[in-house]
């Protein structure tokens, strides 16, 4: 029962800090923790208690108006703390504990044996951007840039046939693009090196054609890891270009037309303004997973086509040198924080402009 | 429509054409990967006859076999953990009020926006920094972290289908908290919850990058053994276990779609 009790505690006090009123903030946890037990025994008598009671249903209240006397409230209350509380301290141990120690890991250095060492040092963080780790970082928001770029121009259309002809087949044809994100994604990238490798099936059938006269070394190329990319994750722009597309009404292209509009110039007047909240999505749901990809370089490319990804992991497990690894995830998170930012403002200024 | 009937026509056909490509480009590769399983050439280059001798020499290769071992294990006991866990918290969720509820609420997504490769790190420098030798068992820990949210969200979807007068009938009849969950709250959400973990064991089957940082030696599971045999090249055996890889997520995932459709028409 005491973890139990803990596990409220820290529960409380995570949430404690959300609560605009910082006075009571640090006395309510303790307290709730303190009365949860015996809470079904004795019903509310301290004036406090009930404060807390309404403060904490106020907000929330809406949702359920389950006419549950007081008394009842808090015992409902401890339950539902108690049937959350192994799933926060889980996600606390496994999301946030590990990230606190990459934090610490990538102060750490190393001496000649790449033994740790308890001296603290930024110089990690130097490293990232010397000669040679900049190139890669570049490398990857290149190929992350070609891949959403691509993404788009190949996802568009079929959004938009999806979207205007689908029919009563729409389901069927959403649920055809999504069915390969749910396979394992290591599969479908070997299937891709099974096909583009020098004696593969694309060499083969081109070299039949008489296309070429010698195979193509396709693999471990800039062409490959971004084909690869391209692959995995045009599905996930495929998505929200189809829902933004979807919403948009046919009279607004008839009127355009009626007006006068060729249709090239109802399209960029007035398809693609309106879809453009749906193109900032797929751009961030293609962006960002692309530049920390870490199975599509590390199977269809090589040493010249290096990512992110796979630098950390040479650091950690070819190099044993954690704490630069630690740096460089940091500095990957960063990246993709940014990104995030960066879309997300995008989208708010599309919609302030709207 | 003043469109030119022409030029719609026109553009309509190069759509249909271009839907069409990207159908074959999305399947293509899996298409190829399958019927190569079951070709007698060794190099996956062109087609020259049907055979099933690499499904049977997967059998007698005892490294895959035993990848295929610790993959049912990891993925038994993540879905068997994260099932509960999640479980709980949907019903914690959905049913009973406390303070922080809402931002609970977005941090089970937490895990769905974290990249791979970070949660990969992380919980790998967490498993350094306290020491924690990488095993069977640290894998298991990473899989339910991951697999935990999409059971939340999963039975939580049908949770919030329910009516909760169901349950103040059930207690109005005399029934106890716990009563009213067994006999009428959790026959109800079961359907949810078996596809929760039906989720949970294809995305934990499928699982590599995660495993690949937090396995230990002869922990790897079934794409961890696809991926050290890539490095001595590519064989028809790596498209026979695809294969059978493949069909098992695919036959998951029409089970689960299944369950939810049995859900919308009731």
């Amino acid at each position: 029962m005491g973890s139990k009790e803990d596990e409220i505690t820290i529960t409380n006090a995570k949430e404690g800090t959300m609560e605009p009123d910082g006075l009571e903030v640090s006395s309510k946890p303790a307290m709730l923790a303190a009365s949860g037990p015996q809470s079904s025994a004795c019903p509310s008598d301290s004036p406090g208690q009930e404060q807390s009671c309404q403060s904490g249903s106020g907000s929330t209240s809406k949702s359920a108006p389950t006419p549950i006397k007081p008394v009842k409230q808090l015992d409902k209350r401890l339950i539902g703390v108690l049937l959350v509380a192994p799933f926060v301290l889980y996600i606390c141990t496994f999301f946030l504990l590990p990230l606190i120690s990459v934090v610490s890991m990538s102060t750490h250095s190393i001496n000649d044996d790449y033994m740790l060492t308890n001296i603290r040092t930024l110089s990690n963080f130097r490293s990232v951007v010397n000669a040679e780790n900049l190139p890669v970082l570049l490398r990857s928001a290149k190929y992350a840039l070609c891949t959403t770029c691509l993404c788009l121009f190949l996802g568009y259309p079929l959004a938009w046939y999806i979207a205007r002809y689908g029919g009563r087949y729409k389901p069927v044809l959403l649920i055809l693009v999504m069915l390969p994100f749910w396979t394992s994604y290591l599969i479908r990238i070997f299937a891709w090196m099974t096909i583009l490798q020098t004696e593969g099936l694309l060499n083969t059938l081109l070299l039949n054609i008489g296309l070429i006269s010698q195979p193509l070394d396709m693999l471990n190329t800039p062409f490959s890891v971004i084909l690869g990319l391209t692959y995995g994750f045009l599905p996930f722009a495929i998505l929200p270009l189809y829902v933004s597309l979807e919403k948009l009404d046919d009279s607004l292209m008839e009127a355009a037309a009626d007006l006068g509009a060729p249709p090239w110039e109802a399209f960029t007047k007035v398809v693609l303004p309106l879809s453009l909240p749906g193109v900032i999505s797929a751009c961030l749901l293609t962006f960002v997973p692309a530049m920390g990809d870490f199975v599509t370089p590390e199977i269809l490319g090589g040493v010249d086509t290096m990512m992110i990804g796979n630098l950390i992991q040479q650091q950690y497990l070819g190099f044993f040198n954690w704490p630069l690894g630690s740096a460089l995830s940091l500095v990957l998170m960063g990246l993709m924080l940014c990104s995030i930012l960066v879309f997300l403002k995008m989208s708010n200024s599309m919609e302030s402009l709207a | 429509m003043s469109v030119p009937r022409a030029t719609e026509r026109r553009s309509s056909w190069i759509l249909r054409l271009h839907t069409l490509l990207i159908y074959s480009f999305l399947y293509a590769p899996i298409v190829v990967l399958v019927l190569f399983s079951f070709n007698t050439d060794r190099r996956n280059a062109a087609w020259q006859g049907f055979t099933l001798e690499w499904y049977v020499s997967l059998f007698h290769n005892e490294t895959v076999l035993r990848a295929l071992g610790n993959s049912l294990k990891v993925g038994l006991c993540a879905t068997f953990f994260a099932t509960l866990i999640g479980s709980l918290a949907a019903l914690g969720l959905a049913r009973y009020q406390f303070k922080g509820r809402n931002l609970l609420g977005s941090l089970v997504f937490v895990p769905l926006v974290v990249p791979e490769i970070v949660m990969g790190i992380s919980i790998l420098t967490l498993f350094l920094s306290l020491g924690i030798r990488l095993s069977l068992v640290t894998v298991i820990m990473a899989h339910i972290a991951f697999c935990i949210s999409y059971v939340t969200i999963t039975v939580r979807t049908r949770l919030a289908g329910l009516d909760p007068a169901l349950e103040e009938a059930a207690a109005d009849l005399g029934a106890t908290r716990w009563e009213a969950f067994i006999y009428v709250t959790l026959p109800q959400i079961l359907p949810g919850i078996i596809s929760g973990a039906l989720l949970c064991f294809t995305i934990s089957f499928d699982d590599f990058v995660i495993t690949f940082f937090n396995a230990g030696v002869g922990s790897g599971t079934l794409p961890m053994a696809i991926h050290s045999m890539l490095k001595f090249g590519i064989t028809p055996e790596i498209n026979a276990i695809s294969t059978i890889m493949l069909v098992c997520t695919i036959g998951s995932m029409i089970i689960y779609s299944l369950i939810g459709r049995g859900k919308s028409k009731k």
